[in-house]
């Protein structure tokens, strides 16, 4: 499931942010603010394509480079928010 | 005020250097459209496009004395002319006009290049020394008036604008695709280098002597700052306040000197108000004011300017400009700026030396200068937070005074102190980097080289604008207080690489306008690099010292104004009405492809997003208006692509 969620947002981020540039090899743990991929609206630009993506709602708390700033924590994050919330569900 | 031109060496064919010098001047006629003149020397030339401000009866130019001996062109104003000519008279001069150009000739032929010392002026200028066989070229100290030039067939000839010498034979117009990648990331091109090829600009404060086919450039004047441990002679903030005080106002008097009447362009800011109240209470007339009004209430200012006008009694006017307004001009503007720009922010201020002219002015003041003179801009509080936020690393209370700095850009506000820290680059530029102050920027800027195409990213291989930047700085740099570096970096560079020029000279000239600074007075400029850091950037408060000198000169709203800086509509003026068929054109992909820069299939998604919806972010806009700037400088003034195999 994680590499779906990487694949999904890589898909997102490049077609968004780096205007379909593939030039960038964007590694899994490559910080999306130190590369300069992503500003300040970007940040919400991307919180709103996972909560539309992946049916989640971020508190204001979730909003930190801890779970946002690279491929692998987002896909980290999303997988962990899932997976609790499907247990919950079930 | 004025325009001008000229040549040295033997590549001009006698027959060829009247008509030469003729459409040389005829391109620079905007900046000097009431008279114009010509002079041919043996090998050399000079031309020139006057605007009459000074000695309007007997000050047309080229200008000559000793019988030839010396002829000068010159762009500008010498202010403090009245007592240089006193000066000059006790000394014996005999003086055949009341022009402040034969001042310059005099005091050259008494004291040679040393003479500018004594000049506090806005200039750019060439004397052709006869008798030496020598040209002079000189340019003022903060980088007010231009002066471009190139060399072609082993002869110098240079102008106040780079389109004069695409009049020359032989010199063509291409980009420089290592000015273009400057741009992109510090906002200018580092002078000498312009964006066209070839092609160089003489910086400001230096001067250049060209004889027995050699050229010499060299500094005449420099801007420094005291060593950081050493103790300023201000210590008292009042007696500072009071100096402050009095300077202004005599760098003010000095520049209400003209023939014709002066106003004032007041944006409802700090800086202008302050110069529109000394001008206001200078001037037996009703002072003349100008502003502009936008429709965009995040950029609108109008309600201080009137309350501004208001008070002083000045006899306002104001254009209004609404976001079409800016695209309709945009292609003008840049043919005016010469160089691809990131921000729209010149288009309102063409329109509105465009409204003085209207209203049948032809010099104002401005407040221009102040922010990097006494340290206005966010720029420079942005940098003392992440200093402080680097002494704490991790803490996450420090990174929330970030949100104290940009209340204009509403983004910023909802972020956590986490990304705050992040988005600023809290701890992650070494703490002695010199360009510690402008990373930020820089990275952010430089985001937008993502949009060049393949073949500008091989030319540009292992280029590096920061680190030209880094190694043009003087060796003391390193001794000064952070402010101090900070404040060198904009008054060095965005100073006359944007703000006087592209935003500045280039504008008002636009339509014949000239601008005269107040701050940026060297006598001013000089003080106020003295002064502690703390009268100048007082905790998180701009300006200190500026509004401590100005409280009796003010209403208490503007004095205790934060700063709004100045800012336009950008990419969202090219939305809507704002799309004209230039923009859809230079932003399609056969005009990119043409024109070799960008890559044609982002910029289509960049366009395509900007349609769908406001661009919101820096960078985007940023590329947005730096991409359509590029394509329409390509588009005026060569007509053709870049050609990677030249490039860097």
């Amino acid at each position: 499931m994680t590499n779906n969620i990487k694949d999904s947002v890589r898909a997102f981020i490049v077609e968004n942010f780096l205007f379909g540039d593939t030039s960038f090899a964007l590694e899994g743990d490559a910080s999306l603010i130190e590369n300069d991929i992503i500003d300040s609206t970007g940040v919400l630009e991307l919180v709103a394509f996972i909560e539309e993506q992946f049916g989640l709602t971020m508190a204001d708390a979730d909003i930190v480079p801890a779970n946002l700033d690279s491929l692998d924590r987002i896909a980290a994050f999303v997988s962990a928010r899932v997976g609790a919330e499907a247990s919950l569900s079930a | 005020m004025c325009g001008f031109g000229g040549y040295f060496g033997s590549g001009v064919a006698p027959a060829e250097a009247k008509p030469l010098l003729e459409r040389m001047a005829s391109t620079v006629a905007h900046r000097g459209p009431d008279e114009r003149g010509v002079a041919v020397f043996a090998d050399a030339g000079l031309c020139h496009t006057r605007l009459s401000i000074v000695g309007l009866a007997d000050g047309q130019q080229p200008m000559s004395i000793g019988d030839g001996r010396l002829s000068i062109a010159f762009n500008g104003e010498i202010f403090n002319y009245v007592e240089l000519r006193e000066a000059l008279r006790s000394r014996g001069r005999v003086f055949h006009t009341s022009s402040d150009t034969e001042i310059i000739l005099h005091l050259y032929d008494e004291r040679g290049p040393d003479c500018l010392a004594d000049l506090n002026g806005d200039f750019a200028f060439a004397i052709w020394d006869a008798q030496h066989r020598r040209m002079f070229l000189a340019r003022d100290r903060m980088g007010v008036r231009p002066l471009f030039y190139t060399t072609v067939r082993n002869t110098l000839f240079f102008a106040s604008e780079a389109k004069a010498l695409l009049r020359v034979p032989g010199v063509e117009a291409e980009i420089d695709p290592v000015a273009l990648d400057q741009i992109f990331t510090l906002w200018v091109p580092i002078a000498p280098r312009t964006p066209f090829k070839g092609i160089h600009e003489l910086e400001p404060a230096s001067m250049m002597i060209v004889e027995q086919g050699k050229q010499t450039v060299r500094p005449y004047w420099s801007l420094s700052f005291p060593d950081h441990c050493s103790r300023s002679r201000y210590t008292d903030e009042n007696a500072a306040a009071e100096e402050l005080r009095a300077l202004l106002a005599d760098a003010t008097r000095l520049r209400m000197r003209a023939d014709v009447p002066v106003g004032s362009y007041l944006s409802g800011g700090l800086d202008s108000s302050i110069v529109s109240a000394l001008a206001a209470g200078m001037t037996p007339e009703v002072l003349r004011t100008f502003s502009v009004a936008f429709d965009s209430e995040e950029h609108d200012e109008s309600a201080f300017q009137k309350e501004m006008a208001a008070a002083l009694g000045t006899m306002h006017s104001s254009v209004q400009c609404r976001d079409d307004d800016i695209a309709a001009v945009f292609p003008e503007v840049i043919r005016f700026t010469e160089r691809p720009i990131l921000r729209t922010a010149p288009a309102p201020l063409f329109k509105l030396s465009a409204l003085v002219r209207e209203k049948g002015l032809k010099v104002v003041l401005t407040g221009e200068g102040a922010d990097e003179v006494f340290a206005g801009y966010d720029l420079f509080k942005e940098a003392r937070v992440r200093r402080f936020c680097a002494r704490q690393p991790g803490s996450r209370i420090r990174p929330h005074l970030f949100r104290k700095l940009y209340p204009y850009l509403p983004g910023l506000k909802q972020q956590s102190a986490e990304y705050l820290a992040a988005f600023f680059g809290a701890g992650a530029d070494a703490l002695d980097d010199p360009l510690f102050s402008h990373n930020p920027r820089f990275r952010a800027t430089g985001a937008a080289k993502l949009f060049f195409s393949a073949d500008l990213r091989e030319a540009l291989s292992g280029y590096d604008a920061a680190e030209e930047l880094a190694s043009r700085l003087p060796a003391e740099f390193g001794r000064w207080h952070p402010l101090h570096q900070a404040q060198y970096l904009e008054s060095r560079f965005l100073l006359p690489g944007y703000i006087l020029s592209s935003q500045g000279d280039r504008m008002a000239m636009a339509h014949g306008i000239e601008g005269r600074f107040p701050f940026l007075d060297h006598r001013l400029v000089e003080f106020a690099a003295t002064l502690p850091p703390e009268m100048k950037l007082k905790r998180l408060v701009e300006k200190h010292i500026l509004r401590e000198a100005s409280k009796n000169l003010l209403p208490e709203t503007i004095l205790r104004r934060t700063k709004q800086p100045y800012r336009a509509p950008d990419s969202q003026s090219f939305r809507g009405a704002g799309e004209k068929d230039y923009v859809r054109e230079a932003m399609s992909a056969e005009k990119l492809a043409a024109g070799g820069l960008f890559n044609p299939a982002s910029v289509s998604k960049l366009f395509a997003k900007s349609r769908q919806q406001p661009l919101t972010g820096f960078r985007d806009n940023a590329a947005f208006v730096g991409i359509l700037s590029s394509q329409l400088w390509l588009e005026t003034f060569t007509g053709s692509r870049f050609r990677a195999s030249e490039a860097a």
